[in-house]
């Protein structure tokens, strides 16, 4: 977004003498080292709490991508993740033994399947246009998904069971609530480090640059359309990947993932943690999740904890839009 | 030949009036939201996420109001003028500090309201729908139907509300205002007009029409707190497909895609139907991406 002009201060970090790659991966090696550690150590409530953080925080690191490098609000993510959670369900209900792979494989080609229908339509369309058809495509896709009783399940969705853990030939159990989130943590890190890698290339500087002034790249001979496609494209396999993740861990493919609400979720995330730092959207899943539980056991189940979460995202959209970790913005992206 | 004749044997036309009937009033109570949309967006440049929440927030003062008071046009007033106040001091509060910020803030923040007040009214008025009695209850014979005078009132009030709008906008002092700040929003403020207050005042205008046709609709369905998004949803392929901005154009939209939907409820189930005006949406963009209503291209 051009209003959110990154801040000229560097970090503090800066003036100790090391380089900025050196700081950079020590930090990212002290928090996947701490992730990792987390599950040892953390009551199995909370374990499947940081498991989900992380799958939600794939999600909004996913249309991060879009929003934070492209400069477009996907209101529309509710369908890769749901496409990823059924094709996940019909990998593992129509293959036996389930497969971990194989519903990869199923649910990054649902995902791609409604990326490409998406991204083919609406990025005709710019700023506010390309948000309201997103949106609206999205609710195509929970449509269909609700009334075709006969092969999603309908209102019920679909219930299947967890594939093992297995890496052929050299691997094989259950996944267990520790090594879930391992897995979890593994498919989120590397994920981070290819978009990361996209958005320092070439190819993520021209999204870049579509952010900064479409015409103007427009004139300098890219071809806008397409980088745009292929954004949406990408953005949408990295949804749909956390899909299949958030299928794997629950056992389940529910339409309700692919209502709007999804979505407007991820957008919150992203709001709220920081867009265009990838880092972010996991921190403001994190923050959303946490505060949301904490509301839930302070008030009771029933307490409307959007009414505040709205709050304080309207607000931090007026007088914070840069996010939680927007002060750290330039820093994440060099 | 058989083939043939054999389709026209199947068209019911007797189900085909009622639907056409049916389409015209859900059509002109999306126009009434539409216009209000295509309004706050034509001269604001804000696409209100929450529209569809002030129908809903509208559709409850009116609950409210016509139970405490059992006067139904009383209501449909008192809800709309209140809506407008809740309107201003939205657009005071959270969209005035955005003027001039890139638009996408905008629509966040819409959003955030829009779940703000769609959670309150959950919180407040509880999940159980409720429903306002109609207040004419009398009936009209349509081939084996009884069917309600209401609906037929619903469009033409709709339409009246519309008309007085146009006329407003036309001819008022204010209207003219509103125009001349679509037009020239620089030009009006050295001229003397107090922008920000006419942004103010055109959100309000907007919320009050989207207020009004909730408490219009709600004898018909039920009054939830989830009513909103489904119309907002329709609200905004109706102001895509006329023409963002266009107010013509949005009112023929509408009821060009709530026919073709009350058509295709004939064949399909009501629920499945809503995918045809996605199909006109995709279609729309896909060759006249400027809106299907707008006889020049911009």
């Amino acid at each position: 977004m051009t209003t959110t002009t990154p801040l000229d201060k560097t970090l503090p970090l800066g003036k100790t003498g090391l380089s900025h790659s050196t700081i950079f991966w020590v930090g990212f090696c002290v928090v996947i080292a701490v992730l990792a550690a987390a599950p040892l150590m953390l009551p199995e409530f909370w374990r499947r709490f940081l498991t989900e953080v992380l799958i939600w925080g794939l999600l909004a690191m996913s249309s991060d991508l879009l929003i934070g490098y492209t400069g477009m609000i996907s209101f529309g993510h509710s369908a890769f993740f749901g496409l990823g959670m059924y094709g996940a369900g019909a990998a593992l209900l129509l293959v036996s033994p389930p497969n971990l792979w194989l519903a990869i494989l199923f649910g990054l080609a649902g995902a791609a399947g409604a990326a490409l229908f998406v991204a083919y339509f609406s990025t005709r369309l710019r700023d506010i246009y390309f948000a309201i058809t997103t949106l609206i495509f999205s609710q195509i896709f929970y449509v269909i998904i609700f009334t075709w009783t006969n092969v999603t399940g309908g209102e019920n969705g679909l219930i299947f069971t967890r594939p093992h853990l297995s890496i052929p030939f050299v691997y094989d159990a259950r996944f267990t609530t520790t090594t879930m989130h391992w897995f979890v943590l593994a498919v989120v890190t590397a994920s981070y480090l290819i978009l990361r890698r996209v958005t320092q290339s070439p190819f993520g500087m021209v999204l870049q640059s579509i952010r900064e002034n479409e015409p103007r790249t427009r004139a300098i001979g890219y071809p806008v359309a397409r980088y745009k496609m292929v954004s949406v494209m990408l953005s949408g396999l990295f949804a749909g990947l956390a899909g299949v993740l958030y299928a794997v861990q629950n056992e389940f493919a529910a339409p309700n993932f692919v209502y709007f609400l999804t979505s407007g979720d991820t957008v919150i995330y992203n709001v709220i943690g920081g867009i265009g730092t990838l880092v972010g959207p996991i921190v403001g899943a994190g923050f959303f999740q946490l505060a949301r539980e904490l509301l839930a056991r302070l008030f009771g189940d029933q307490f409307p904890y959007l009414i505040p979460l709205g709050l304080v995202f309207i607000v931090m959209i007026i007088f914070l839009p840069q996010g939680l970790l927007g002060f750290a913005r330039r820093w994440l992206n060099r | 030949m058989d083939a043939v004749g054999h389709f026209f044997h199947s068209i019911p036309f007797d189900l085909i009036v009622i639907q056409t009937v049916n389409g015209i009033v859900a059509g002109m109570i999306l126009a009434l939201i539409a216009s209000g949309l295509t309004l706050i967006f034509g001269i604001m440049d804000v696409v209100n996420f929450a529209h569809g929440e002030l129908f809903m927030l509208g559709a409850y003062m009116g609950v409210i109001v016509v139970a405490s008071t059992g006067n139904f046009w009383l209501g449909l007033v008192a809800s709309a003028l209140i809506v407008a106040i809740i309107g201003a001091a939205i657009q005071i509060v959270t969209l005035r500090p955005l003027i001039g910020r890139d638009p996408l803030n905008t629509i966040l923040a819409t959003f955030g309201i829009s779940l703000v007040l769609q959670n309150y009214a959950l919180w407040q008025f509880g999940p159980v729908s409720r429903k306002i009695p109609e207040p004419i209850s009398s009936h009209f014979t349509l081939f084996y139907l009884e069917y309600p005078w209401y609906r037929i009132v619903i469009a033409v009030l709709s339409a009246a509300i519309i008309g007085g709008f146009w006329l407003f906008l036309k001819y008022g002092k204010y209207g003219i205002w509103i125009r001349a700040t679509a037009q020239d929003r620089v030009m009006a403020q050295a001229m003397g007009i107090p922008v920000p207050w006419v942004y103010t005042g055109v959100f309000a205008i907007g919320a009050a029409m989207a207020a009004a046709s909730g408490v219009l609709f709600a004898p018909t369905t039920g009054v939830d707190h989830s009513m909103g998004l489904d119309w907002v949803l329709k609200a905004f392929i109706v102001v895509v497909v006329g023409g963002m901005g266009n107010l013509g154009g949005s009112i023929a939209a509408a009821i060009f895609v709530s026919l073709l939907e009350s058509y295709a409820a004939i064949w399909m189930d009501p629920s499945q139907a809503v995918i045809v005006s996605f199909v006109v949406l995709i279609l729309t963009l896909l060759f006249r991406p400027t809106g299907l209503f707008v006889s020049t291209p911009r």
